[in-house]
């Protein structure tokens, strides 16, 4: 893939590998992401991996501005040999499927001809992987739904759906780490927390993420909400 | 210390903003107007990252609970100690039962409040800044409120000794401020209709040539529906060539996106951390302050300038801001 740069604005650089998403972009933006972090922390500011791109935050002076910064990441892409050995992390969240958890499941349903069960069996059996963060403090935008359960946004957006949500939008699923408005159809909860304010990396995922959905009970769900949850 | 005894429109404790989160989705936050900000701070002795309170449109009103040295910096909300408008841009030694309140806005919409020692709220992933869609940092993740009581952080030993000298000046009188102020030129004014420099944006070639032409050559107007997230602007349409799809990617301070409807939108403070709307633009980091002062139904105008032109003018404010640093620690060194 080509790598080209160009400035955002006086305090960033985007550097892109493609305009289109796919495993290959979300890789190379993590390696890149890794590579950056690991030999540029004096100049940089902060990094923002997106699907296809990688935004720099550099702190401007007198001897690094523009051409500066893109010269020294040039050169540290240049030396960046081995990209494809990411390790790939696997995260289980449990999901407690309808209910009041999940008002929106028996239309994503009725939507595909399918009955509640098999809605729950396809989206819990499926292979995910996280693409990027963002939107929301530690939302994974998700790659790899079948597109047998998917269906379209709401019309009118509910004003609040609570933190730990799980939904879908057109053939994407997703879970809303905090409250927020959205369209999204809600089809059930998770009891563990996406975000983690207080904690060094306060994400539960990251990209490159492989995603587990596991079916839980009500019971289960009440007794696991509350409790903190580890990678494996 | 002090006590809140009515909340503003919006009162909210801010730094800097929360670096280094944004690749975990945590948006950045922190003051709208970085450099009324830093000046506050650099005119009580702080370090120019410490909190200040931004203050919005409609101030709070507010109880001294100590003697303090605090300064106002940016937006002109006719601020009164015990009655008696003041000055700001300066520092002041306010007496323990002083009370702040603020009056009309004359120009500007944000003024900083900052105080000897900064603002004493828990950092929350390394920063005071409110994030209050996530109700976390600040004063308890939200913004401040009547009854509240806000601390402030120890103050350096030559702060105190200033501290010490004004109050002895001020025997007879609840507050004494400083004869001294910034040179002129440091001082910003905040008028509608100003024109902000702006940088090309990462899409700008996908608008067609019309478009390009108003967006330099037209005002907009800031509408009603703008907050510390962004600034929707009303004006002429801006359309692209042809229809596109863009994947979504990394957003900045002054970002100038331009959704569907043709009405760009500034992201600000609170912005998202990416977005997928075209950018046509880019606010020069120097003229910030400027559109964070534009209430709504005031105007804007853009004025093209280089990336270089635009990171020269940003070494040029540092150095300014370092200067100032240095001749106002003279001053508290000289006494008054």
């Amino acid at each position: 893939m080509e790598i080209t740069y160009s400035p955002l604005g006086d305090e960033a650089i985007v550097i892109e590998v493609g305009n289109e998403i796919s495993k290959e972009a979300t890789n190379l933006v993590r390696s890149i992401t890794k590579r950056i972090e690991e030999t540029l922390i004096d100049s940089i500011i902060e990094v923002i991996p997106a699907f296809t791109t990688v935004t720099v935050f550099y702190e401007v002076t007198a001897e690094l501005q523009y051409k500066d910064i893109k010269k020294i990441i040039e050169k540290t892409l240049v030396e960046m040999q081995d990209f494809t050995s990411l390790e790939q992390r696997t995260i289980e969240i449990p999901v407690c499927y309808g209910g009041e958890h999940g008002p929106d499941l028996e239309f994503v349903a009725k939507h595909n001809q399918l009955s509640v069960e098999e809605v729950v069996a396809i989206h819990s059996s499926g292979t995910y992987e996280v693409n990027m963060i963002g939107f929301a403090p530690g939302f994974p935008f998700i790659e790899g739904m079948s597109e047998k359960i998917a269906a379209p946004r709401r019309t009118t957006p509910r004003l609040r759906i609570p933190e730990r949500t799980v939904g879908i939008a057109g053939i994407q699923t997703g879970v809303y780490p905090i409250e927020t408005p959205g369209g999204w159809q809600l089809i059930g909860r998770t009891p563990i927390d996406l975000f983690l304010p207080m904690e060094k990396i306060p994400s539960l995922l990251q990209a490159g993420d492989r995603i587990i959905f596991k079916p839980i009970s009500e019971e289960e769900y009440a007794e696991w909400e509350g409790t903190t949850h580890a990678a494996d | 210390m002090l006590q809140i005894n009515k909340e503003g429109l919006q009162t909210t404790v801010q730094d800097i903003g929360r670096r280094g989160f944004q690749k975990y989705g945590v948006i950045v936050s922190g003051v709208m107007d970085p450099y009324a900000h830093r000046i506050a701070n650099v005119l009580v002795g702080n370090s120019e990252t410490d909190s200040t309170i931004e203050i919005t449109l409609v101030g709070p009103q507010l109880t001294f609970l100590e003697d303090c040295l605090f300064s106002l910096t940016g937006g002109d909300l006719s601020p009164l100690l015990n009655g008696t408008p003041i000055k700001m841009w300066r520092p002041i030694l306010a007496k323990k039962g002083c009370k702040l309140t603020f009056g009309k806005p004359r120009s500007g919409c944000r003024t900083y409040l900052a105080v000897a020692g900064g603002i004493s709220v828990t950092e929350v992933m390394d920063s005071k800044s409110t994030y209050l869609r996530a109700g976390i940092g600040g004063f308890d993740g939200r913004a401040l409120k009547k009854g509240d009581v806000v601390k402030s952080g120890e103050v350096s030993k030559y702060i105190r000794t200033f501290k010490e000298k004004l109050a002895r000046e001020a025997t007879d009188s609840s507050f004494i401020q400083v004869d001294w102020t910034l040179m002129t030129q440091a001082i910003p004014i905040y008028q509608s209709e100003d024109s902000v420099r702006v940088t090309e944006g990462r899409q700008a070639k996908l608008f067609d040539e019309k478009s390009k032409d108003v967006f330099y050559n037209e005002a907009f107007q800031i509408s009603s529906d703008s907050d510390r997230m962004g600034y929707r602007l009303k004006g002429p349409q801006l359309t692209l060539k042809e229809p596109k799809e863009l994947v979504s990617e990394g957003v900045a301070f002054g970002s100038i996106q331009v959704p569907p409807d043709g009405q760009p939108i500034i992201l600000m403070a609170d912005r998202q951390t990416t977005g997928g709307y075209p950018k046509i633009g880019q606010i020069a980091s120097v003229d910030l302050p400027k559109v964070s002062q534009l209430k709504p139904g005031e105007s804007i105008r853009f004025e093209k300038i280089t990336l270089e032109e635009a990171q020269q003018a940003m070494l040029n404010e540092r150095r300014l801001i370092a200067q100032l640093t240095k001749s106002i620690s003279l001053k508290f060194k000289e006494g008054i």
